[in-house]
């Protein structure tokens, strides 16, 4: 069994598992599946970007999304549901028209994917990206890294403004 | 041998799906759990492209670009989530419709 095959197979596993958690968000009546679907898919986009060699990128992924945004999202239905009834179901609504929509902007999607001939610059090596993504940001980048932070800042101070209790 | 087409169908399936359950629920959570595939979807388009057309790293930078600003719009949207809570008791969408709190 070469090396190439087994990477064929991995890449299929998590191709599956990143799609098939991404269904389980949407299609599943419980938000606690919905959220560790969720997880899932955040875990199977991380491996992708292994394959893609881009080591750095995953683990901003594993950290940001799954240690931050999931926990987040947590919060918010933790905070925002009686958890006394512990079923936490939601509503659908259109689905039938949703999903004829959905399964229109996918055969387009796919259609133009498959049928385009893309531009191909020569695949890059893989090797680490981490200390040449860190130049880039200190070179051409710094301006957007420096209006990203002050973003996050911004950001940060609004979610404390949005939810602090007013005096009455 | 994986080509740069099957991680664009992956792509495809991911924002499809996103937009499927910004669309159908009516809880505020669960529309942020679809805006949030569709942008994972959009950053594995651009490392994708990054890999394999450019073999420069510049659609990686813009992939924390994008991972930068989906985190500050999930605290925000849980703010306003969470204010919303407090005002109508409800998360549902369908009963946030005054303009004037």
């Amino acid at each position: 069994m070469n090396a190439n095959l087994v990477s064929q197979i991995l890449f299929y596993f998590f191709a599956v598992l990143t799609v098939g958690s991404a269904a389980v968000v949407v299609f599943s009546r419980s938000l606690i599946y919905s959220i560790f679907g969720l997880l899932f898919t955040f875990f199977g986009v991380a491996a992708l970007y292994v394959f893609l060699g881009a080591d750095f990128l995953a683990a901003t992924q594993m950290v940001i999304y799954v240690g931050g945004v999931l926990v987040l999202l947590l919060f918010g239905v933790m905070l925002t549901h009686k958890l006394y009834n512990l079923d936490l179901k939601t509503e659908t609504f259109q689905f039938v028209p949703a999903l004829l929509l959905i399964v229109a902007v996918f055969g387009v999607l796919l259609l133009a994917m498959t049928r385009a001939t893309w531009f191909s610059g020569g695949v890059r090596p893989p090797e680490p990206t981490t200390a040449e993504i860190g130049k880039m940001f200190m070179r051409e980048y710094i301006l957007p890294f420096e209006v990203a932070s002050v973003f996050l800042l911004i950001a940060l101070i609004g979610a404390a403004m949005i939810v602090r209790r007013r005096a009455q | 041998m994986i080509g740069l087409t099957h991680y664009l169908v992956i792509s495809a399936a991911l924002f499809s799906l996103g937009i499927m359950c910004v669309l159908t629920r009516k809880n505020a959570v669960s529309v942020l759990m679809g805006i949030e595939l569709i942008l994972n979807s959009a950053n594995l388009n651009l490392v994708a492209f990054s890999r394999f057309t450019s073999g420069n790293l510049d659609g990686q930078v813009f992939a924390v670009f994008t991972i930068i600003v989906a985190a500050a719009e999930v605290a925000v949207a849980l703010a306003i989530v969470l204010s919303m809570y407090r005002m109508l008791r409800s998360v549902n969408l369908d009963r946030a419709d005054t303009l004037k709190g």
